[in-house]
């Protein structure tokens, strides 16, 4: 894939307030990028910064081979969807959506073609007439986008757009953003702090924290093979343990050995990282290794799958969260204060 | 990260700026360099006057120091401190506990008390020192009342303190109102459900609520009795005070020196105030968060009973105010033959040329309601909206503020040295009607400024990022999107330019010539003379065209909120 979008050696400063620092990325044709990290880590920062609302303090921007490091928004080619919408509400949802068209001396006929194509693209043909204020949160998002598409801009941004909707809406209206996506083919940038809706809609992931990119990869990458303990804490549900390497593969936690893939200097403390889902309640048999026995501790009730707090004194004080689903604690009997056998998956345990 | 990227003296990235983000800086700077040469250098021409002698030799603090050796200037400072504290002191009492009873009790006829309290803004502030004299004066009508409480007549301290009163307290008004209707009800439920006594409540959540404005109310009653010249000149007599006292240095002595010193001196408090009330609402911000409950006052029939007896003693004083005023503008020969008669309107307008005046006046309002808001809100639009030229945006920030702790004396003291300077080629502006609307423009330009902030920050802040990103300029969308949606704001400030540029004295008596001279001069000129009938119906005639215009405004303002802003109420939300 062609590269379409390349940031080189970005830094903010507000002040004395180092908001990005050295940021590199290239974004290829067509790709769905998201940055993700929580508040203040710079992602809506360097998202104006391509958009030109914000200046950098260093480095550059290409945009399809052009250097728009310096150029002004008019100048560069975009559409940008808010987390506020920022539709004009004196103004009929045609007359949004054809914001930037009439500017462009489209005839008239041609312009309100392309309107209601777009109103049929994102769902809300036959709503021309109505003002901004008639329509419902997720419509009005799905017009901004529309009036954002409606100059087919190169590249398209969207700031926490799905943000402000509740929580039916946002997972309804972030399908049809990819789908939409998929369809037009157009280079996309997403900001969001939430790492459901980035693992669910981008390509690829850019995690972000304090000013500096922690990780770049596929939602897969991120989630299963973070780069650093920060991108496995950020992205979904992590437990922590203390452990130290031993040679043949094998790390103490606790009291118990247990195998691993990594074949480190032996002696090393680590910190060892098992996402919820990579201790097994099931199948476990009598002579497979890596099992230690957990004493349940709280339960928590989430419909078809709960989420277990369970704490053994084998492998050290603190407790440990699993995943386990209604039918098996009801199969099992188990409750507040029962004993279960957990295997660790060699392959998923991450040193850092 | 490397030490060469981060090197505090690299110079930042600067973006190119846009054809229209120039036109952006262009107006920009405009408009800096007019509250510059209307604002900033009028005020700096008292300072440079101040520290000069008649013959323009820099002499330091002479001036000053002859100020302070002068005994009767000194008693001056001395009458206007105590009679503006204790206006203050009077004031602020009376009208908590009218906005009280407007905005915390269920009596009925809450808008017609509103509506009554707030006429004073309608007239010249010296309306009611005429009617004052008409009741208490040496002919008045109630005359022995005063004398009851053993003062001997209403001229001088008295006068002046009963009449600013009247004048102030649809001001402090105003701000308690304000202070008091943003309340949280759910911190009155929150004390209701843990049993907490009437008392205790207004101690502990009423009142710590309308600190700040009780605190700007009186920040703001002080210094407009301070710097107020009408209503000491008409019902002064041989007391004097500050406003005066420049006055007559400047247009009788014609002594610029003394005079641009006591300008100075009138300049401090009200700066002094300025700043205090800024730290203070610096601090002062989300009081009322966007999840607050507006408080719904519960109907209590002895509560309400009480308060409407008290808005009805205000409200008849209030009336009895501009009503004597009306009805001695029809009196034939006061006080010995009441009989109604129209001869001070009709000798007033065509013998004393109040009937030109009064055209002045409506040109004076009309010319700064029309320039005023356009200056106002492009001012605050480039302020608020645009990008670049970071520099000039703190500039503009504080010489729009800056006209709120400007007295409009001190204002128009600065507009004569300045102005009147033969040196300065805006010389020929001097006494023609340009200048008087630019001076009030200027005179009463923060709230405006602070009305059309308020209503464009209320916009979403990204209009103008959607519009680049449309590539469609600025100023398209300024027209298609943001004046529509601010008209309601425009026919505010507008309103608010037209009534205080009919009303003012302050600033203009320095600036008028017999062919500018607006209607509320004539008043004092009237007065001066003898003239109190036609003082009275001239007066009467400035309020009566305020009101005709408030209404005209209001019924605008309703038909545009019909045409124009029907998106506002759509339902299905």
């Amino acid at each position: 894939m062609s590269e379409y979008l390349r940031l080189e050696g970005i830094q903010k400063n507000f002040g004395s307030f180092q908001a990005l620092r050295d940021i590199h990325l290239s974004i290829a044709k067509g790709e769905f990028v998201c940055f993700l990290g929580p508040s203040g880590c710079g992602k809506t920062t360097l998202l104006r910064i391509i958009a030109g609302l914000e200046t950098q303090t260093a480095g550059g921007v290409l945009q399809a081979g052009r250097d728009i490091s310096l150029l002004p928004p008019a100048e560069r080619d975009y559409g940008i969807v808010f987390q506020s919408y920022a539709l004009f509400p004196n103004l009929s949802v045609t007359d949004n959506v054809a914001y930037g068209l009439v500017n462009r001396k489209v005839p008239r006929r041609a312009i309100t073609e392309r309107v209601e194509e777009l109103l049929k693209l994102v769902g809300l043909p036959g709503s021309g007439n109505k003002f901004p204020a008639q329509l419902s949160g997720g419509q009005q998002q799905r017009i901004a986008l529309a009036r954002a598409l409606a100059t087919k801009p190169g590249l398209l941004l969207l700031d926490e757009p799905l943000s402000a909707l509740d929580a039916l809406e946002r997972v309804r209206l972030r399908s049809e953003i990819r789908s939409l996506q998929n369809q037009l083919g157009v280079t996309t940038v997403m900001v969001t702090h939430d790492q459901e809706e980035a693992l669910s809609v981008a390509d690829r992931i850019v995690v972000m924290n304090q000013g500096v990119i922690e990780q770049v990869g596929t939602p897969r990458q991120v989630y299963r093979d973070p780069a650093t303990p920060f991108v496995a804490d950020f992205v979904g549900k992590i437990n922590v343990l203390p452990g130290r390497l031993q040679p043949g593969r094998s790390v103490h936690i606790g009291r118990l050995r247990f195998e691993c893939e990594l074949d480190a200097v032996a002696g090393r403390d680590v910190k060892v990282y098992l996402r919820p889902e990579d201790l097994l309640a099931r199948p476990i048999a009598a002579d497979d290794s890596n099992v230690f026995h957990a004493d349940i501790e709280k339960i928590e009730f989430l419909g078809s799958y709960c989420h277990v707090s369970v704490r053994s004194a084998d492998i050290g004080a603190q407790a440990l969260t699993v995943y386990l689903s209604l039918n098996y604690l009801a199969e099992q009997g188990l409750e507040v204060g029962s004993r279960l056998p957990l295997r660790v998956m060699p392959e998923r345990m991450r040193f850092f | 990260m490397s030490a060469v990227l981060t090197a505090p003296f690299k110079r930042p990235l600067q973006q190119r700026a846009h054809w229209t983000d120039r036109i952006a800086h262009g107006g920009l700077l405009l408009t800096v360099l007019a509250l510059a040469v209307f604002l900033a250098l009028p005020l700096a021409a008292i300072l440079a006057k101040a520290l000069e002698n008649a013959s323009g030799d820099f002499v330091g603090l002479a001036n000053f120091a002859s100020y302070l050796d002068s005994p009767a200037l000194k008693q001056s400072l001395w009458n206007s401190v105590w009679v503006s504290s204790l206006v203050t002191v009077i004031t602020l009492p009376l009208a908590f506990v009218f906005a009280y009873a407007l905005t915390r009790s269920c009596m009925p006829a809450r808008g017609l008390f509103r509506t009554i309290a707030l006429v004073p803004l309608l007239a010249p502030s010296l309306l009611s020192a005429l009617s004052l004299i008409y009741w208490f004066g040496n002919q008045g009508l109630a005359r022995g009342l005063i004398q009851a409480f053993g003062f001997e007549n209403i001229y001088g301290a008295p006068g002046i303190v009963v009449a600013e009163c009247f004048a102030v307290f649809p001001h402090v008004l105003m701000i308690l109102v304000t202070a008091l209707s943003l309340a949280d009800a759910r911190l009155y439920e929150a004390a209701d459900a843990l049993g907490t006594a009437g008392r205790r409540k207004f101690f502990t959540i009423t009142l710590p609520g309308a600190k700040y404005g009780l605190i700007s109310a009186a920040l703001v009653a002080f210094t407009l009795v301070m710097t107020d010249f009408g209503i000491p000149k008409v019902i002064g007599g041989n007391f004097n005070v500050l406003a005066t006292d420049v006055f007559k240095l400047v247009i009788g002595q014609q002594d610029f020196q003394r005079g641009a010193v006591v300008g100075l001196l009138l300049l401090t408090p009200a700066v002094l105030t300025f700043v205090i009330d800024w730290l203070v609402l610096r601090r002062h911000t989300a009081m009322l968060s966007a999840r607050a409950v507006p408080y719904k006052p519960k109907p209590a029939a002895g509560f309400d009973a009480l308060m409407a007896g008290y808005c009805s003693v205000i409200s008849a004083l209030m009336l009895a105010m501009l009503g004597m005023a009306v009805f001695a503008s029809f009196a034939s020969l006061w006080p010995y033959n009441l009989s109604p008669t129209w001869k001070h309107y009709t000798m007033g307008l065509v013998d004393a040329e109040v009937g030109s005046a009064f055209v002045n006046s409506l040109k004076l309002a009309s010319g700064t309601a029309f320039f005023g808001t356009l200056l106002v809100f492009t001012g605050a639009y480039l302020l608020e909206k645009t990008r670049g030229l970071d520099w000039a945006r703190p500039v503009l920030r504080l010489l729009a503020m800056l006209p709120m702790a400007v007295p409009g004396i001190v204002l128009g003291l600065g507009y004569i040295f300045f102005f009147n300077a033969p040196s300065n080629p805006l010389n020929g502006l001097y006494q023609t009607l340009t200048l008087l609307v630019l001076c009030t423009i200027v005179h009463f330009y923060t709230t405006g400024h602070l009305t059309a902030v308020t209503a464009l920050k209320a916009l979403d802040g990204e209009f103008e990022a959607v519009s680049a990103s449309l590539k469609v300029p600025f100023f398209k969308t300024f027209w298609r999107v943001t004046l529509p949606i601010c008209t309601p704001t425009l026919l505010d400030i507008a309103r608010y330019f037209f009534i205080n540029a009919m009303t003012t004295i302050s600033a203009v008596v320095f600036l008028y010539s017999p062919d500018t001279k607006v209607a509320a001069i004539a008043i004092l000129n009237l007065d001066e003379a003898g003239e109190a009938g036609p003082a009275a119906a001239c007066a009467v005639l400035i309020t009566a065209g305020s009101t005709v215009v408030t209404l005209l405004f209001m019924a605008v303002g309703w038909w545009v909120d019909r045409r124009t802003q029907a998106w506002r109420n759509t339902a299905g939300r």
